[in-house]
């Protein structure tokens, strides 16, 4: 058994992969502390090896823990991800807390180009989140609430900072709040789409991440792209699946 | 000894405190980038004395220089003609900055978005940080892009400045053009000197500079041996230091340095494993001690095996044609030389792409890491044209767009850690 963790800015996840079956998995928030949640994550189970992704994949080679431990990187854990749940799929989109990413993939789930956001979190999910809680909305219905709109407002800053000022300001204008929710889904769905414009975008692509759930960003990708997404059952799991299935078959190759 | 070197930095007027802080970060920096590094040649000893003494010895030289009646001539970019200055007995020295300081300073006098590379030699001006602009008796500058342009205009309140007009395209007109430039640099060095360039002085100084740029093509060659003899940051350290020391110690120094690696790839030996991925950097000038993304690429697992940039062989690539004999005939020949220079300030400017791809090939790359510092419009436009013509040869490309903060680290890491993963 094999065992993928993806340590994210919001939160971590494990895998548990035997012949290429998912036996576990599950979610933990990262917390100030991700080592105790990761070990909180493994409980009792006794993996033959543990591949770690994620911003904080280094923290696990750095720690002691009692299983051999091996890193890739999110871009290719959330290759191999996709191309485990998607076999066909030829690009990946991925908005998760903290960074946006956009992979071309080769036939096998190989990354052909990849982009990632610079380093402010404009057009991720932290974009989303701080905005949500100006609109006083819980994060889970941020997108939903947005749907309610009727007519999408222009943002036009892509910064945090400014696209709240300027939600601000429309509001204080008397506009509707749901049209300016609105506006900020679409701003990001833009940014996102220019990003996978600039890897080559080629269908069908997975969509995958935390804001994968965010029904307000699905259905606006979907009407600017003109087709539709694999969005998997579990679409913050991807990496941590990738990571599992990486070790898989780096274990099979070495058997061979 | 340090005793000493206070008294000078005082009589430069620097700012001790602040300068104390930049050598101690400095010194704690390259102790982590380079002296951590496991099996560097012998040779290198010389460049880690030359870098602990940058503010030192180097600049305790530069005022012996001065007291015994030569001048000291700064310079930004690899247009100003070293040949000239030497012939005229002045001294060249780089004064390109790689370091976040004084930024702040800085955004008084320049725009905000402004790449770091021109903030950061403001700013070490106006914080006064740097021994080597102080020590300057006339500041070069050049018209390359709109940043430097405008920002020598600020910076001649501060500095003896004087700009060349370096032309932007490569036709006959623009060729004459840049003639009548390096005349009349070389008018302004003898009025400023009282020094005449002779056919005799000239010739030397063409042999002077010319043998470092063979030493440094040499020293090219050898570091893209299988498996990679040395660090991709010990070459561009050596590139770095070209700039500030004495060139025919310099050259000699290197020279033994490259007989070494000889021995070594005669033995096979690697800084790295045989199979380590290769990588190419290409892009923006270097400048000491912006070792950020040579160190994030060797960290993850790489070696860079070239540099194609002007703190690299954009810088000593083209030899000056030694052959001429008389004086018109030699300043022809440095003319024609420095308008091989494939700096993305030119339009069109087709050989820099011509000569990446070749490079790339040359080197057995595995792959090529543009750099482009934020804000930098020239570079930043050509990366379209490189990765196309990359993409052509089956050369992967991973474009970067960074600056000299260390916010981006973890960023930057993921990304050339999943370049390498790529190309792997
Ligand atoms: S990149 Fe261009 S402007 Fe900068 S030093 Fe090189 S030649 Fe000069
Ligand atoms: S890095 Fe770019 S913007 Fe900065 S000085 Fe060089 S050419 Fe100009």
């Amino acid at each position: 058994m094999i065992a993928g963790i993806d340590i994210g800015s919001r939160s971590a996840e494990i895998v548990l992969l035997e012949k290429q079956k998912i036996v576990h998995q599950d979610r933990l928030p990262t917390t100030f502390e991700p080592l105790s949640q990761v070990r909180r994550l493994l409980g009792n189970v006794q993996p033959l090896k543990i591949v770690g992704t994620g911003y904080g994949r280094n923290l696990l080679t750095e720690a002691d823990i009692a299983f051999p431990v091996e890193t890739i990187t999110e871009i290719k854990a959330y290759a191999i991800g996709a191309a485990f749940v998607y076999p066909r799929a030829c690009t990946v989109l991925d908005i998760g807390g903290q960074d946006t990413k956009a992979i071309a993939l080769m036939p096998g789930g190989k990354v052909a180009k990849f982009e990632m956001n610079d380093r402010c979190a404009a057009g991720t999910g932290k974009f989303l989140e701080h905005l949500a809680a100006v609109f006083q909305i819980p994060v889970p219905e941020f997108g939903s609430y947005a749907l309610e709109g009727d007519r999408e407002l222009s943002i036009n800053s892509m910064c945090t900072v400014f696209a709240e000022t300027e939600a601000v300001s429309l509001m204080a204008g008397g506009q509707n709040p749901r049209n300016i929710a609105l506006g900020l889904h679409a701003s990001v769905v833009k940014r996102t789409v220019n990003m996978l414009r600039r890897v080559g975008l080629k269908f069908p692509l997975v969509f995958a991440g935390g804001v994968a759930r965010n029904p307000c960003i699905i259905h606006l990708l979907e009407k600017a792209l003109g087709a539709p997404l694999l969005i998997p059952e579990e679409p913050d799991m991807l990496g941590a699946l990738g990571a599992a299935s990486f070790g898989e078959s780096s274990a099979a190759e070495r058997d061979k | 000894m340090s005793e000493s070197y206070r008294e000078m930095w005082e009589k430069l007027n620097l700012d001790l405190k602040a300068h104390d802080g930049l050598l101690e970060v400095l010194g704690k920096f390259y102790g982590d980038i380079y002296m951590s590094q496991q099996g560097r040649l012998q040779g290198m000893e010389y460049l880690d004395f030359v870098l602990s003494e940058v503010h030192g010895l180097r600049i305790q030289e530069l005022q012996q220089a001065k007291a015994s009646g030569k001048k000291i001539v700064g310079t930004f970019c690899v247009f100003v003609p070293e040949e000239l200055t030497l012939a005229a007995d002045a001294v060249q020295v780089g004064l390109c900055a790689g370091a976040e300081a004084g930024m702040e300073e800085a955004e008084k006098i320049v725009p905000r978005n402004t790449c770091a590379l021109i903030k950061s030699f403001i700013g070490f001006k106006l914080a006064r940080l740097c021994p080597f602009t102080e020590s300057c008796d006339m500041v070069v500058g050049e018209t390359t892009c709109d940043g430097k342009k405008k920002a020598y205009e600020s910076f001649a309140d501060y500095v003896p400045m004087y700009v060349m007009e370096v032309p932007q395209r490569k036709n006959d007109r623009d060729r004459e053009l840049w003639k009548a430039e390096v005349l009349r640099y070389k008018e302004e060095l003898e009025k400023r000197t009282g020094n005449t360039i002779t056919a005799e002085k000239l010739k030397n100084a063409i042999g002077i500079c010319n043998d470092r740029r063979r030493a440094l093509q040499r020293l090219n060659r050898l570091r893209a041996a299988f498996p990679v003899p040395i660090s991709g940051r010990d070459v561009l350290l050596i590139n770095q230091i070209s700039f500030y020391d004495d060139p025919v110690r310099f050259t000699g120094s290197i020279s033994t340095l490259c007989d070494q690696l000889e021995e070594r790839i005669k033995k096979k030996e690697g800084i790295v494993p045989e199979n380590t991925p290769r990588f190419m950097l290409s892009g923006c000038p270097m400048a000491v001690p912006n070792w950020k993304l040579p160190y994030i690429i060797e960290s993850a697992g790489a070696v860079v095996v070239g540099e194609e940039s002007c703190i690299g062989t954009r810088n000593t690539r083209d030899l000056v044609d030694e052959s001429p004999e008389t004086l018109e005939g030699m300043i022809d020949a440095v003319c024609e030389r420095y308008m091989k220079i494939d700096c993305a300030c030119f339009t069109p400017n087709k050989e820099r792409l011509d000569n990446i791809t070749e490079m790339a090939k040359e080197l057995k790359a595995d792959g090529v890491i543009h750099y482009a510092l934020m804000f930098c419009q020239p570079y930043g436009h050509e990366v379209f044209k490189v990765e196309k013509a990359l993409k052509a040869e089956g050369i992967p490309m991973l474009s970067l767009e960074t600056d000299y903060s260390m916010e981006d680290m973890e960023q930057l890491k993921t990304r050339v850690e999943a370049f390498r993963e790529m190309t792997g």
